[in-house]
């Protein structure tokens, strides 16, 4: 597309342009011939083509001895598949204005493309990235170098004082659990190329795939589409189910470092994409420390004593149990004042949960500001994805408002009662005196 | 390269193995993880990275729209309508960053930032986070060396009620002493957090002080802890009443919205606000470099850092200007894209470097500078990473660049162009960056018609004009074992 093309095609959409979510997001869903997963969402105002597969391949897959593989084997997807060195891939998608993006986190592994709409250019976007999902090289002076590479930057964080203490939180919530397994220089020395390879046969299969497709094309093409990037993926074999989540018990772990400040989480695992109490938990959580400027944390700890000028909390929830975290960080002199503050305030609203007022205000946050999490492509992508790796209710974002407005601060107290219990509570200090 | 971390939601990205920045001077947020040049500070912590949105390049008007209007007390209000989704941004920037502070308060424009928050008469402490909440919006601000500027992301309906919050505390702002003395600690804990703990901010930081003499931009954004811990609520007030007036202000709204209506909107509740003669700004231009300059910073970390800063030229007139856009093409060409030069030489072929990158930012209101940036690999040293990013330099000096990479960078440009349409966000925060350097809105289509005409030739020349060793300064990061470092506290006298 030309500059021209894009002025009189910028003309059109800005000016006439129908609005794209006023109401709802259309998710057309149907099972491909691969027997992959395809969640497709239609929309013409932009010339762009938004496409995501994930697969239930992230570090919870690794194996015991063999910590950061997922991230590794997906990370070497993109620098060599099919006919392309990696030289080929990033210069072929560099000539078509074409991104390719991912990665993994701990349950999902993600193959993602952005691309112009125009017929040449995502023909050949499309072909890249169906070699990158299906036919990785991994060729073995790649692996070693990215493995070394790898090496340096996980020494260089072992430094950091976020990252020890992130490591020690998911190492104190979830023990031998594969959610508390952390690649060290020992792991990722074990790894081998054919463990790479071996990895990406068993889990980036057809029958795991969750294809999502949002933009400007037809639902034949996002059908063609979906089929050429899995039908030559193994079918696959059902993964076993992450193993469920025993809770920790009450921990308070203290590590040296010579940080100015000391960095501060609490927490423990407590929620699983679909569990009927998530409204609850997210309605209850603006009010602790999730609504930004306006919780309770950041009024308490942040503009009442000026202990921090980041606080929050939040449940992500995941496959299995996901964490429940409070985060802070303050000058290394004041690390323990402000933990006290911060449990107090949590143990308040365990204990009363949020008033009427607090609670209206939230609702009124969270319903009203939805429109925001709908207002581009990109947005619809991630929340559609979600969508379809997870395997929830296709209804789930028209009936999202719906759900918070039914919430009370009963079901919020009841909720948390559940799913945060002080017992089970995990603490990490990382630099406090 | 993988960088680990645990979590769901956000799918970690991979990291590149160089970065690289348009005319928004904005790493990519993945960037920021091997280098973080604190162009933009913020108010509170994004969990998501906000800065990722923020990699446009220039505006494509169609047609009249983006629309403009100047009320009489100097304000400007500039309209892009978007009707993609019933959701409304609105910005307004102050002409006012820490370029204009003066020693002994630095950081003070991101102090008022902060006290913005902490009431007026009408609308008490607190209670504009509480007032945008309940709105169903999002807000925040942030401060750069060049401005100051805040912004809500709201239905469409609320657009006015914003309109009315950001009016009454352009000149209206209480700054109470009480307020003053909390917030200050928090700015502290925010230094701490991003620079005193943060061993590449600091060695940044440090290369900055010696770069510029004369220029303000020598000062972090964030001020030296010394004035913070100096600082009253006298110098916040001075600060507000010297800035904060309508004829240093302008509004820029994108969205779901009838430009004549916000305009109408824009005359009710910031039309009544009093415009007053602002101070002369003295231009401070930097004196001639003769001679490389050097600094190194210890600090605890495990890799050396290297960067080579060479001055450089920035956008000062659009139709005339030719270098800083062959050298914003030379960025491209170096570290725009996995397979551009610095990724494809330094870390793939030769394993010279963990992640090596170049940026540049052809729009500014001080001094230019373009940066190249590299972590040697395990056994090479920081003088064998500098070699070789002379060597880079060395070959387009000598050999230029091909027809095919030129090529390629456009067709990012192109593209580019087109994905930027996705974020509201993006588009108001090129419009607004554009006017805050002093370059009209309306050139974002030539800067990339500019950008597009850039020829082999030109990157060539500016190559051998601006990569001297007379312009250099080099910052290195001296790593430090954890165990031997002293523990560091900075006490204050609160």
């Amino acid at each position: 597309m030309n500059m021209n093309t894009i002025k009189r095609f910028l003309a059109l959409v800005l000016l006439l342009a129908t609005p794209l979510t006023h109401a709802a997001v259309k998710i057309e869903h149907w099972v491909s011939p691969s027997g992959a997963r395809v969640y497709f969402v239609e929309t013409r105002t932009l010339p762009i083509i938004d496409v995501q597969v994930d697969f239930a391949a992230g570090a919870a897959r690794d194996p015991v001895d063999r910590a950061g593989l997922a991230q590794l084997t997906r990370g070497l997807m993109d620098l060599g598949a099919g006919d392309m060195d990696e030289s080929a891939i990033a210069e072929r998608l560099a000539d078509l204005g074409a991104r390719l993006g991912g990665g993994a986190d701990t349950d999902r592994a993600s193959v993602s493309l952005r691309t112009l709409a125009d017929a040449d250019k995502r023909a050949a976007a499309f072909e890249i990235m169906r070699q990158v999902i299906a036919e990785p090289r991994f060729p073995g002076e790649v692996f070693e170098r990215e493995r070394a590479r790898t090496l340096a930057a996980l020494r260089e964080a072992l430094t950091r004082p976020e990252t020890i203490a992130s490591r020690a939180f998911w190492s104190g919530l979830y023990g031998t659990h594969p959610y508390g397994s952390q690649p060290t220089a020992e792991s990722l020395s074990a790894i081998s190329v054919d463990d790479l390879r071996s990895f990406h046969a068993t889990h980036y299969v057809a029958r795991a795939a969750a294809v999502t497709i949002v933009g400007a094309l037809s639902r034949r093409e996002a059908e063609a589409l979906a089929q050429q990037l899995t039908a030559a993926l193994p079918a696959g074999e059902k993964l076993p189910a992450t193993a469920e989540v025993s809770l920790p018990k009450f921990a308070e772990v203290h590590l040296p470092h010579p940080a100015a400040q000391a960095h501060i989480h609490l927490g423990l695992p407590a929620l699983k994409r679909g569990d009927p109490d998530f409204y609850a938990l997210i309605v209850g959580n603006y009010t602790l420390g999730g609504g930004g400027f306006v919780s309770r944390l950041m009024k308490e700890v942040r503009d009442k004593r000026g202990f921090a000028y980041s606080v929050y909390s939040y449940f992500a929830p995941m496959q299995v149990a996901g964490p429940f975290q409070i985060g802070l960080q303050t000058k290394r002199a004041q690390a323990g004042d402000a933990l006290k503050v911060t449990r107090e305030v949590l143990q308040q609203f365990l204990a009363e949960g949020p008033s009427e007022a607090e609670l209206a205000a939230a609702k009124a946050n969270i319903v009203g500001s939805f429109p925001l999490r709908l207002d581009s492509n990109r947005k619809i992508l991630d929340n559609v994805a979600t969508i379809g790796f997870f395997s929830m209710p296709l209804d789930y974002l028209d009936t999202y408002a719906e759900k918070v407005r039914q919430v009370t601060a009963a079901d919020v107290r009841a909720a948390f009662a559940r799913h945060v219990r002080p017992e089970n509570l995990v603490t990490v200090v990382v630099a406090g005196d | 390269m993988v960088v680990f971390g645990r979590g769901a939601g956000a799918v970690l990205r991979l990291p590149p193995d160089a970065c690289s920045i348009g005319l928004t001077g904005v790493p990519p947020a993945n960037c920021r993880k091997f280098y973080q040049k604190p162009s933009i500070i913020m108010r509170r912590h994004l969990v998501a990275p906000l800065l990722g949105l923020l990699l446009a390049t220039a505006a494509v008007p169609a047609s009249a729209n983006p629309f403009e209007h100047k009320l009489g007390n100097g304000l400007r209000v500039i309209v892009k309508e978007d009707r993609r989704a019933p959701t409304a941004v609105h910005f307004v920037w102050y002409r006012a960053g820490s370029m204009d502070e003066t020693n002994g308060t630095t950081g003070v424009a991101h102090v008022l930032e902060h006290m913005m928050f902490k009431g007026t008469p009408s609308v008490g402490p607190g209670e504009f986070n509480k007032r945008v909440a309940a709105a169903g919006g999002r807000d925040n601000a942030f401060t750069s060396r060049d401005y100051t500027a805040y912004f809500q992301q709201v239905p469409k309906e609320k657009l006015e009620d914003m309109m009315a919050l950001e009016a009454d505390r352009m000149r209206h702002l209480t700054l109470a002493a009480n307020e003053f003395e909390q917030e200050i600690k928090v700015v502290m804990e925010e230094r701490r957090l991003r620079t005193d703990d943060q061993p590449q901010a600091l060695m940044f930081e440090a290369m900055n002080a010696v770069a510029f003499k004369a220029h303000p931009y020598r000062v972090p954004i964030i001020g030296w802890m010394n004035d913070l811990e100096n600082m009253t609520v006298q110098d916040a007030r001075d600060w507000y009443e010297r800035w904060y007036v309508p004829n240093n202000a302008y509004v820029v709204v994108v969205g779901d919205v009838d430009h004549k209506a916000v305009f109408r909107a824009a005359e009710k509740h910031y039309g009544g606000l009093k415009p007053r003669a602002l101070p002369l700004r003295k231009p401070q231009d930097e004196p001639a470099q003769a001679g490389v300059r050097r600094v190194s910073v210890k600090a605890p970390a495990e890799l050396p850092v290297l960067i080579m800063g060479y001055r450089a030229p920035v956008i000062r007139d659009v139709e005339k200007d030719l270098d800083p856009y062959a050298l914003e093409m030379l960025g491209a060409v170096l570290s725009g894209h996995g397979a551009a030069r610095f990724s494809k030489h330094l870390v793939r072929e030769q394993r010279l470097a963990v992640s090596a990158g170049a940026e540049y930012d052809s729009s500014a209101r001080g001094p230019g500078m373009f940066y190249l940036v590299g972590t040697p690999s395990d056994g090479k040293t920081v003088a064998e990473m500098e070699a070789g990013l002379r060597a880079e330099i060395a070959r387009v000096q000598n050999d230029g660049v091909s027809a095919e990479e030129l090529a390629r960078a456009k067709a990012q440009l192109v593209a580019g162009e087109v994905y930027k349409l996705d974020s509201m966000f993006a588009q108001a925060m090129e419009i607004g960056q554009l006017e805050a350097v002093g370059l009209p809105y309306t050139s974002g289509d030539r800067i990339i018609e500019k950008l597009k005409a850039v020829t082999a030739e030109q990157v060539q020349a500016v190559a051998r004009r601006y990569f001297v060793d007379d312009g250099l300064t080099i910052g290195v990061l001296d790593p430090q074992p954890l165990s031997s470092a002293p523990r560091r506290g900075f006490a204050t006298r609160h």
